[in-house]
């Protein structure tokens, strides 16, 4: 298991947003997350990464207890993490934005940040704009600048909140076959709404529903899951 | 030509063109840009901090005087050389905000400007409260006599241009190096979207509190450089106003640019300069003219240049 949970919990003011959530994620896994809104899905994966710190339980990446550790300590160890809402460097190149993901693994050797930064720039298509200021590019390319950012760390886990929303469909086609050759590299954990995508790209899938596990099984399970359907997908989903 | 090259054609040609300055002006000017120099460091130092990081700070009046009166005073009680004293000043500097810098960080956005800023008040007032030692808002001055490197005579406008020359050449040539390097491009990150940074593996306090500690030495050695060239070191250096003066500067030249801080100190100190010639309110001058550039300028003068013609501009 690259990626363990034990009683992991997220209590605001009372409220809770996780309850005893217990996880695990086999190395080299695609895993989706779903559920729906206010299910806990960003709070779950934001107590991993470490931005958001856990109420109670653990967390365990490569075999360390990481519970305690802050954010950047987690990526250090290999952990890469695209947000819900696109964060990229809007007032820097695309060029840079990448160059700063591959330089905080790669340090001071430029040489090796520039392969990398131009590989990554080439795999995902947008070298030609290699110069442009992020924030200069549309909202489906700065998506896209965000998901080379986390590939510039070369992750063993990558973590993608709800990397397609707001893509056109095309667009949404691209980034599968991009997860999909990615799934050889490293282990995707991916929340995600839209079920075209979980269903084409997920291997196992997790749902969680007011902040629980409500069921794990590959995709044909859980589309079969007779709960999933009454909690998340509803009674009209084939 | 890259942009790197012309970076350094600009930063050079700039010091070339203030070492011959100083043949061509007469003696009332390039005493005046003697003093803009020191206080470019000053902006320099504000702006790494300001324009690079983001980080409004309104207490480094603290840094400068930490180095004024590191210098000043191993000078004027302990009859230090001024070479050792000016080490004495960088070393005051580099405490002070490497202390401060650690509590600061603890807060963000206008708790942090709260913050420097009554942090710089309370040492404006312990430097009051020393007064027996520091001679308050009176001040002491340094004597000539002591005023000696090398059996150069620091008092002599010749030496003192060239030295401020050479102290503010290390400064800007510094910086940009710095600017340009990982660290550099980390701060400037940082400014740009700071929780994007820390989701990429940065430790953001440590580097924003290397941030402080570098914009605090450079501001102090501004200060030690203040004391030893113009000989004098008093309280009011210590006051809010010189908290603000930096920032002034910095944003009428150009936030988050090299030579901005240079541009907009020169600007500001002949603003004031002519206008206090011309008119006992030569502050309201002062006030119409940074409002009108803000409104025409936002990116402050060489920003704007920056925006509009000169992309390359570091």
């Amino acid at each position: 298991m690259i990626l363990t949970t034990r009683g992991l919990t997220k209590a605001y003011a009372g409220v809770k947003a996780n309850t005893d959530v217990d996880f695990d994620l086999p190395a080299g896994q695609t895993r989706a997350i779903i559920g729906p809104n206010g299910a806990g899905k960003s709070t779950f994966v934001g107590m991993i990464c470490g931005r958001i710190p856990a109420t109670r339980g653990t967390v365990t990446f490569d075999g360390q207890d990481v519970t305690t550790l802050p954010a950047h300590k987690r990526i250090e160890r290999g952990m890469a993490y695209t947000f819900q809402i696109t964060s990229v460097f809007p007032g820097l190149p695309v060029r840079e934005n990448v160059a700063l993901a591959a330089r905080r693994g790669l340090g001071r050797n430029k040489a090796a940040v520039r392969n990398k930064t131009d590989e990554v720039l080439s795999r995902l298509n947008i070298s030609d704009r290699a110069d442009q200021m992020a924030g200069d590019l549309s909202y489906g390319h700065q998506r896209i600048l965000e998901i080379g950012m986390g590939l510039a760390q070369e992750p063993r886990l990558f973590i993608l909140d709800e990397p397609t929303q707001g893509l056109a469909e095309s667009e949404v086609e691209d980034f599968n076959t991009l997860i999909k050759t990615l799934d050889a590299e490293t282990t995707i954990l991916l929340i995600e709404h839209n079920m075209n995508v979980v269903m084409e790209v997920a291997e196992y899938i997790t749902v969680l529903d007011q902040g629980m596990v409500l069921a794990n099984g590959t995709p044909q399970e859980i589309r079969a899951n007779a709960a999933v359907q009454e909690a998340y997908l509803g009674s009209g989903h084939a | 030509m890259s942009d790197t090259s012309k970076s350094h054609g600009l930063h050079l040609g700039l010091i070339c063109v203030l070492a011959l300055a100083y043949f061509v002006l007469p003696a009332y000017h390039s005493g005046n840009l003697a003093s803009v120099m020191v206080i470019a460091i000053y902006a320099m130092g504000y702006n790494l901090l300001f324009g690079y990081t983001g980080l409004l700070s309104l207490g480094h009046a603290l840094f400068f005087s930490a180095g004024l009166y590191g210098l000043g005073l191993m000078m004027h009680l302990a009859d230090w050389t001024p070479l050792p004293a000016f080490a004495a000043g960088l070393i005051a500097a580099l405490v002070v905000s490497a202390v401060i810098g650690f509590l600061i960080l603890r807060t963000t956005g206008v708790a942090f400007m709260i913050v420097t800023l009554m942090f710089a008040q309370a040492g404006y007032l312990t430097i009051l409260y020393f007064g027996k030692y520091t001679r308050g808002d009176e001040g002491f001055a340094l004597q000539q006599a002591s005023r000696q490197i090398a059996g150069y005579d620091l008092t002599d406008p010749g030496v003192r241009y060239y030295c401020a020359l050479v102290l503010f050449s290390v400064t800007l040539l510094g910086l940009a190096y710095i600017i340009r390097a990982p660290f550099g491009r980390t701060l400037v990150a940082i400014r740009e979207n700071e929780e994007r940074a820390r989701m990429l593996g940065y430790n953001v306090t440590a580097i924003k509190l290397k941030a402080v500690i570098v914009s605090g030495v450079v501001s102090g050695a501004s200060g030690a450089t203040y004391a030893l060239l113009f000989g004098y070191a008093g309280a009011t250096f210590a006051t809010v106003q010189y908290s603000i003066f930096p920032l002034l500067w910095v944003l009428v030249g150009g936030a988050g640019t090299t030579v901005g801080p240079f541009v907009g100190a020169l600007f500001m100190f002949y603003l004031i300069d002519y206008a206090s010639g011309k008119t006992e309110a030569y502050l309201l001058v002062v006030g119409v003219t940074l409002v009108l550039v803000t409104l025409f300028l936002p990116h402050g003068i060489v920003g704007t240049i920056r925006t509009r013609f000169l992309r390359w501009l570091p």
